[in-house]
C-alpha cells in the first residue's frame, strides 16, 4: 500500500479524534478523543519510518506512547479530583475561568 | 562700608541656631503645643544668634583687595566646574544686616510673649516656628553669596510673612492680606527668577562675586543688561513695595503687631533694598535703570507720604511712612549713593521696630487703631518717650539717626543731579515729620476721652523692649553725630543742605502741632482746600482697586479658562479614554467563557490558518 493510504488513514482518524474532543461533554470522552489524535500521530511516525527505512520513527512513536500513557493517567486524575469536587465531568459546567 | 570680612563658620553658626530653634519647634510636637517652652527655645536661639551677629561684626579681619568674601560650596555639580554654589558671603553689609535682622528679630519675640499674652497656649509655638524660620530666611538671604542661594531665601521670606500676616488666619481679612501679601510679591519674583536665569545665561554664573568681578573687567555683554537689571529690580520693587506694587504693605496689617514690626523693620520689605544694594556693581552698568530706580523711589516716598497724612489707623499710618522711607532707600540707590541708602536702612530698621512696638502699646491700652479714639497719655511719659523719640529719628531731627541718613540721601539725589525726585523726597520729608507727629499729637497727647488721669498697665518687658530699641536709637544717631563732626563724609553735597532738611521737618511738625494740638488750624479746612488731593488720598489713588479689578478680572477670568480647559479638554481627553477602555475590556471578557472547547476551537481554528497560510506561501 503506497504511503499516502497511511497519512489517509491518519488524517482519518486524526480528524475523528479532533471532532471528539471538540463535541464530547464528558471529559472522559474529551480524554478519548486527545488519545485518538495521538495515535494518528503515531500512525505518521511509523508510516514515515516504514517508508523513509530511518527507524528513528519508530523510536519516537515509543516515546509517545510512553508519554501519552501517562498524560492519560494525569489526565483521569484530575478528572476523579474534578468530579470529587464539582460533582461533575461535564465540560460545559467547568467554567470557573470564565472572563 | 568698609572692607572687611568676617569668619564663614561664625557665620553658618547665626544661620543655623534660627534654623535648628525652627526645626525643633516644628517637628518636635509637644514643644509646639507648650507655649513657655516653645518661646524659651525660639528665644534663648536667637539671644545666641545675635550673640553671635555681634561677635562676628566685631572679629571682622580686614579684606586684602581683590580678595572674595563668600566661601561657597558646590551644589549643582556639571561638566566644568559646579553649576551653582552655596555659601555665605560675609562682608560689611551682610554682617550689619545680620546684626540688624537678629536683634530686631529677639526684640520683637521678646515682646510677642508679653502683646500675645491672651492668645491660645497652643497657637504660640506656631507663632514662634514661624518667627525662627522668618529669622533663618532672612539670614540665608543676607548671607547669600549667589543669586540663587537669594532667591531661594527670598521666596522663604515670602512664605513666611505669607504665614505671619496671616496668623489669625480664621479672620478673612488677615487670611486676604496674606494671599495679597503672597501674590503681590510673586508678581515681582516672576521678574526676579527671569533675570537671575538671563544673568546666568549671559555671563554663565550666579556667584556675586564673579558677576562683580566680570562687571569690573567689563566682560559681561552690554547689550542684554538693561533688561535684566531691571527685571531684577522688578523682585526689589515687590518685595520692597515700591510703586505700583506697594499695595500690599498697608493691607499686611492685619497680621499682630509684632510681626509688623519685624516684616518692616528686619526681614521682608529691607530684602528689595538689600537685593538693590547687593547686586549694586551690577546695577552701576545700567545707569538708565539706576535713574529708573530713583524717580520710582521717589514717587513712591511721596505717594506713600501722601496716603499716610488722611489715614486713621495708627498701623496704617506706619505702613505708609514704612512704604515712603523704602521710597527714599531706593532713590538713594539709583542716585548712585547706596551707602546711604543702604545706612538709612539700618537705622529705620530700629526705629521703624520701635514705632511698630510702640504703637502696639497704645494699642494695647486702647483696644482700637484708630488714632482719634485714643489720647490722654501725657501724664505717662515712659509710654510715650520711646515712640516720640522713634517719630523723631523718622521726620529726621538731629541727633537721631534718621536725620543723618536722610540727609545723606537727600545730598546723594541732589548730587546725582535729578532735581524732580530731590523736590518730591524734600516734599516727602515735610510731610513725614506731619503725619508722623500728626499720629504722636492724636495718639498720645489730644485730650483724653474720659479717663486722661488712669495709670494704664502695660506689661514691663513690651515697655523695656521699646526703651532699648529707643536707647539703642539715641546711641546710634549720637554716634553718627560724632562721625559727622568728626570730619564730613559727604562732601560734594551743599553746606545748606542739613538745615534745609532739619527745616522741613521742623515745619510738618509744626504744622502738625498747630492742626491736632494747638486747633490753630481746623484740619477740616485744609481737607477742604486740598479736597480733590484729599479725595484722591482717601480711596489710596484708586491703585488697590486697580489691583483688584486685574485679579477678579484678569487672573481668575484666566484662572477660570484654565480650569475649564483642565476639565473638559484635558480631563474630558482622559475620560473618553478611560471610557473606551473600559467598554473593550468589557466587550472583550466575554470572549473567555471558561469552557475548555471553546478554547479547542480556537486552538484548531488558528492551527487550520497556520495550515492554509502555508499552503498559500509555499505556492
Amino acid at each position: 500500500m503506497p504511503l499516502g493510504a497511511y497519512l489517509t488513514l491518519a488524517a482519518l482518524v486524526f480528524a475523528i479524534g479532533l471532532f471528539g474532543v471538540l463535541t464530547r461533554r464528558n471529559a472522559v470522552g474529551i480524554l478519548l478523543g486527545i488519545e485518538l489524535m495521538l495515535n494518528a500521530v503515531n500512525i505518521n511516525l511509523v508510516a514515515f519510518a516504514r517508508f523513509s527505512g530511518d527507524l528513528g520513527g519508530i523510536l519516537f512513536t515509543l516515546f509517545t506512547i510512553a508519554i501519552t500513557v501517562a498524560e492519560v493517567a494525569v489526565g483521569l486524575a484530575i478528572v476523579i479530583v474534578i468530579f470529587r469536587v464539582r460533582r461533575t465531568v461535564e465540560a460545559d459546567h467547568l467554567d470557573l475561568l470564565r472572563g | 562700608m568698609s572692607m572687611r570680612a568676617g569668619s564663614a563658620t561664625v557665620a553658618l553658626v547665626v544661620l543655623a541656631l534660627p534654623f535648628a530653634s525652627f526645626l525643633l519647634l516644628a517637628l518636635v510636637r509637644p514643644l509646639r503645643r507648650s507655649a513657655v517652652a516653645a518661646a524659651t527655645v525660639s528665644i534663648t536661639a536667637m539671644v545666641a544668634a545675635v550673640v553671635a551677629a555681634f561677635w562676628l561684626s566685631w572679629r571682622a579681619t580686614p579684606l586684602a583687595l581683590l580678595q572674595s568674601p563668600s566661601r561657597t560650596w558646590s551644589w549643582i555639580p556639571a561638566d566644568g566646574g559646579p553649576m551653582a554654589t552655596v555659601g555665605v558671603m560675609v562682608d560689611g553689609k551682610s554682617m550689619a544686616m545680620c546684626m540688624l535682622v537678629t536683634f530686631v528679630s529677639l526684640m520683637v519675640q521678646l515682646y510677642s510673649w508679653a502683646y500675645l499674652h491672651d492668645e491660645p497656649r497652643r497657637s504660640l509655638g506656631r507663632y514662634y516656628a514661624y518667627h525662627s524660620l522668618f529669622a533663618f530666611s532672612m539670614l540665608g538671604l543676607v548671607l547669600a553669596p549667589t543669586f540663587l542661594q537669594m532667591f531661594v531665601f527670598w521666596e522663604l521670606v515670602g512664605l513666611c510673612s505669607y504665614l505671619l500676616i496671616g496668623y489669625w488666619y480664621d479672620r478673612p481679612a488677615a487670611a486676604r492680606a496674606a494671599v495679597k501679601a503672597f501674590w503681590i510679591t510673586k508678581l515681582g519674583d516672576l521678574g526676579f527668577v527671569a533675570g537671575i536665569v538671563m544673568l546666568w545665561a549671559a555671563a554663565g554664573t550666579f556667584d556675586f562675586w564673579e558677576l562683580f568681578r566680570l562687571a569690573h573687567t567689563n566682560a559681561l555683554p552690554v547689550a542684554g543688561m538693561p533688561l535684566i537689571m531691571f527685571l531684577i529690580y522688578l523682585g526689589a520693587v515687590g518685595k520692597s513695595a515700591q510703586f505700583p506694587l506697594h499695595v500690599w504693605l498697608p493691607d499686611a496689617m492685619e497680621g499682630p503687631t509684632p510681626v509688623s514690626a519685624l516684616i518692616h523693620a528686619a526681614t521682608m520689605v529691607t530684602a528689595g533694598v538689600f537685593l538693590v544694594n547687593r547686586a549694586f556693581p551690577l546695577f552701576l552698568l545700567v545707569p538708565d535703570v539706576l535713574t529708573l530706580i530713583a524717580w520710582v523711589g521717589a514717587f513712591t516716598a511721596l505717594l506713600a507720604a501722601t496716603m499716610a497724612c488722611v489715614e486713621n489707623d495708627i498701623k496704617r499710618v506706619l505702613a505708609y511712612s514704612t512704604v515712603s522711607q523704602l521710597g527714599y532707600m531706593m532713590a538713594a540707590a539709583g542716585a548712585q549713593a547706596p551707602d546711604a541708602g543702604f545706612a538709612h536702612l539700618l537705622t529705620h530698621g530700629v526705629f521703624k521696630a520701635l514705632l511698630f512696638l510702640g504703637a502696639g502699646i497704645v494699642i494695647h491700652v486702647f483696644h482700637t487703631n484708630d488714632v482719634f479714639r485714643m489720647g490722654g497719655l501725657r501724664g505717662q511719659p515712659w509710654l510715650w518717650v520711646p515712640f516720640v523719640l522713634a517719630t523723631l529719628a523718622l521726620a529726621g531731627v538731629p541727633p537721631l539717626p534718621g536725620f543723618f541718613t536722610k540727609e545723606a540721601i537727600l545730598g546723594g539725589v541732589f548730587e546725582a543731579h535729578l532735581m524732580i525726585p530731590f523736590v518730591m523726597l524734600a516734599v516727602t520729608a515735610f510731610l513725614t515729620a506731619f503725619y508722623m507727629f500728626r499720629v504722636v499729637f492724636l495718639a498720645f497727647f489730644a485730650r483724653g476721652l474720659g479717663d486722661s488721669h488712669a495709670h494704664h498697665h502695660v506689661p514691663p518687658l513690651m515697655s523695656g523692649v521699646c526703651w532699648t530699641l529707643a536707647a539703642l536709637s539715641v546711641a546710634t544717631g549720637v554716634n553718627l553725630a560724632r562721625q559727622m563732626l568728626a570730619g564730613g563724609h559727604h562732601e560734594g553735597a551743599p553746606a545748606w543742605l542739613p538745615a534745609f532738611s532739619l527745616g522741613l521737618a521742623g515745619a510738618g511738625i509744626v504744622l502738625a502741632w498747630a492742626m491736632y494740638q494747638r486747633g490753630a488750624i481746623d484740619p477740616a479746612r485744609v481737607a477742604a482746600v486740598l479736597a480733590p488731593l484729599d479725595w484722591a488720598a482717601r480711596r489710596r489713588y484708586g491703585i488697590d482697586a486697580v489691583f483688584a479689578a486685574l485679579y477678579r478680572g484678569a487672573l481668575l477670568g484666566f484662572s477660570r479658562a484654565v480650569g475649564w480647559v483642565d476639565r473638559y479638554v484635558v480631563d474630558g481627553l482622559l475620560n473618553v479614554f478611560s471610557a473606551w477602555t473600559l467598554r473593550a475590556g468589557d466587550r472583550l471578557r466575554r470572549l473567555q467563557t471558561g469552557l475548555p472547547q471553546d478554547y479547542l476551537y480556537g486552538v484548531a481554528l488558528g492551527a487550520l490558518l497556520l495550515f492554509v497560510l502555508a499552503q498559500w506561501r509555499m505556492k
